[in-house]
């Protein structure tokens, strides 16, 4: 993620005990995908519809939510048959380019968190990609109870 | 059978603003909102609704407009809608009708009836930003006389001092007990008074184990009635020991935590069968008398080797000046009295709302009959119910309180919207509940930090009138009413409160 000349090397960490199961995280990971970045817009007239790129897992009371954890070793990566998937040497993210993707699903049944999803409409994955383009992560931003942090990576390659 | 009651408040949704998201509808513990698939549309169930306004707030398009039931009977000054709604609540219930917080009936309230005085000409005022300005106060018992030795350049007090202990502001966090509120509420009060260098105090609902070690020191423990979760341990890790008569919100009633609501962890904590109602009887069964208030006293004394002030709290009531006294003389080193607006978590309504005096009577009549009597040394006087800014501190202080207790306030810090279902433990802020899917909706780091924030701005502002005043400690200040003057009051109110009126 680029702010400014600054490049952050990172990933989302969430807190389960504070989060509270209400789903703005989805809403707002929608938002920050979307063509015009207006919650209303986004929802109301854009086609496609914005999705989102994290899901919010529960089994009440228990509810977290859960994106691409940008692992160190990623099994989607090594799953891609295509190469859409790559370890960004730079800043430590796991990347996914919609132009080589050939909608193979492998990558969605290696990952071990489930944090790889299906586009059904484009027959594409969607995972995160912690906001590339904006500011801070809409999920963390926007998250009313402090459930999900932006922790930076402790080394140059990603690493936690 | 069917209900006559009008709806409460009414839900107005901009349909033009929602997206159908169903954060409202997760939000909501009262199941207000729900996704109707057919309709493609989000609808509500106004007359579940008690205003709590946390869909509102948690809405991220604004959509959601709440607001009181706009649906009138025949207007009528002596049968009024609340009179009304509340007998059609009885004639299907047949029940006591219960409420939470505090007393909101249109009672006089004293604060918005005295002014502060500001330094002009004759004397100057102090800009704290500039100069060190006091706002530490030492809460407990004082010595008579003080005899001081000035030998080798230094000063010694000679004199025995009696334990006090210090609060970095006059502010304190009046008791909420772990059950009542939630774990995470409970923490986040707890955490707040450390950080700050103030107190919390406990309720009567015991401390738990795990915290004691780290916020005992912040902490003023309560043995209420009930006796709940009191051992040597509780009382020794605590910074103040108080004995709890009566609450503000409900005088001469006791209290009762369901059984539902008393957890794993909250029965070690008040050392209950889990499950089992948490009875508080109205009176202290070993409490008949002055006299048997000090046998108390001292056995808590006792019990932590005359290390902690023991502080005896009691609800503002007819005769609180020579209650007071009587307190003073049982031993108490200091007297917390809640007034009539002081909240509750749970309390008959009509109790609630006609029970008691205001606070701003009861403290100038206690500060005033404990000095005639030249004891007022002998304790520090806490006052609660009703604080609701930081010009409500000062006035009190000013009246003769030596600290506030705030309640309401710190719970409103937090998240809450004072929508008096406390009660019913559906708390969709987190607070005044126990359900774990609730609860969590209260981070401790962040409700800490809002009530840490709101200490320090009060603070602040209590500088910037005490040096208006062009006083330097809040010391100078305590029973100091020549800085007051009433605005609107009649003789007999100026003459308790022992203030002179505006222009005077």
């Amino acid at each position: 993620m680029v702010l400014g000349r600054v490049i952050l090397m990172g990933r989302v960490l969430v807190k389960p005990e504070v989060c509270i199961g209400c789903h703005l995280c989805e809403i707002w990971c929608a938002v920050a995908h979307s063509r015009s970045k207006n919650i209303i817009k986004a929802f109301t007239s854009e086609q496609p519809k914005p999705l989102p790129r994290v899901i919010v897992e529960e089994r009440l009371p228990l509810t977290f939510a859960l994106s691409c954890r940008h692992c160190a070793e990623p099994d989607c990566v090594f799953a891609c048959i295509s190469g859409a998937l790559y370890k960004d040497r730079e800043t430590g993210r796991v990347v996914h380019d919609r132009a080589r993707c050939v909608g193979c699903y492998s990558c969605v049944m290696a990952c071990p968190y489930g944090c790889v999803l299906i586009n059904e409409r484009e027959r594409q994955v969607l995972k995160c990609d912690l906001c590339t383009g904006l500011d801070f992560p809409y999920c963390v931003s926007h998250c009313p109870n402090g459930a999900l942090v932006y922790e930076e990576a402790a080394d140059k390659h990603g690493g936690f | 059978m069917y209900s006559y009651l009008l709806p409460e408040f009414i839900v107005e949704r901009r349909e033009d603003r929602c997206i159908a998201c169903r954060v409202c509808e997760r939000q909501c513990a009262n199941d207000v909102h729900a996704y109707d698939p057919e309709l493609e549309r989000m609808v509500s169930r106004a007359e579940a609704c008690v205003g709590c306004q946390r869909c509102a707030v948690l809405c991220p398009t604004g959509a959601l407009l709440i607001r009181p039931h706009p649906a009138e009977y025949r207007p009528n000054s002596s049968w009024t809608r609340e009179k009304l709604q509340d007998l059609k609540k009885q004639a299907e219930t047949g029940g006591v009708i219960l409420t939470g917080s505090g007393n909101d009936k249109p009672y006089r309230i004293y604060w918005d009836h005295l002014v502060l005085n500001a330094s002009q000409v004759t004397n100057p005022s102090i800009d704290p930003l500039r100069e060190p300005m006091e706002l530490k106060t030492f809460l407990g018992r004082k010595p008579d006389t003080l005899e001081i030795d000035l030998d080798n350049g230094g000063v010694k007090i000679e004199s025995a001092l009696h334990p006090n202990v210090p609060v970095a502001t006059p502010i304190v966090f009046s008791a909420m007990s772990y059950g009542a509120i939630s774990y995470q509420a409970f923490q986040s009060l707890a955490r707040a008074a450390k950080e700050a260098g103030t107190l919390f105090n406990t309720g009567e609902g015991g401390l738990p184990k795990e915290m004691r070690a780290a916020y005992g020191g912040n902490a003023i423990v309560q043995c209420a009635s009930g006796r709940f979760g009191v051992d040597p341990e509780y009382l020794n890790c605590a910074a103040v020991i108080e004995i709890k008569i009566g609450q503000g919100a409900k005088p001469g009633i006791g209290g009762h935590l369901p059984g539902e609501k008393v957890s794993e962890n909250i029965s070690v904590t008040r050392m209950i069968p889990r499950g089992t109602d948490a009875l508080s009887p109205a009176p202290q069964h070993d409490i008949y008398s002055i006299e048997d208030l000090s046998m108390l006293i001292y056995a808590l004394k006792e019990a932590t080797n005359y290390e902690k002030p023991v502080s005896v709290k009691i609800a503002a009531v007819h005769n609180v000046a020579a209650i007071a006294s009587g307190m003073v003389r049982a031993g108490a080193d200091i007297i917390a009295i809640d007034g009539l607006r002081g909240g509750t978590g749970a309390a008959p309504k009509i109790i609630r709302d006609n029970v008691g005096i205001p606070i701003e009577l009861a403290l100038a009549a206690v500060d005033k009959r404990l000095r005639e009597e030249g004891i007022r040394n002998k304790c520090s006087i806490l006052a609660a119910g009703g604080i609701r800014c930081s010009a409500d501190v000062v006035k009190a202080i000013a009246l003769g309180a030596d600290a506030v207790y705030i309640g309401t306030a710190a719970l409103v810090a937090m998240g809450c919207t004072l929508c008096q279902k406390c009660y019913t433990g559906k708390c969709n802020w987190g607070i005044c509940t126990q359900d774990p899917y609730l609860a969590k909706r209260l981070n401790p780091e962040i409700a800490g930090r809002r009530l840490v924030n709101l200490l320090h701005g009060w603070s602040h502002e209590i500088k910037e009138m005490l040096g208006g005043m062009g006083i330097n400690a809040i010391e100078s200040l305590r029973g100091n009413r020549e800085h007051l003057r009433g605005v609107g009051l009649a003789e007999w109110e100026l003459d308790v409160l022992g203030v002179k009126g505006a222009g005077e």
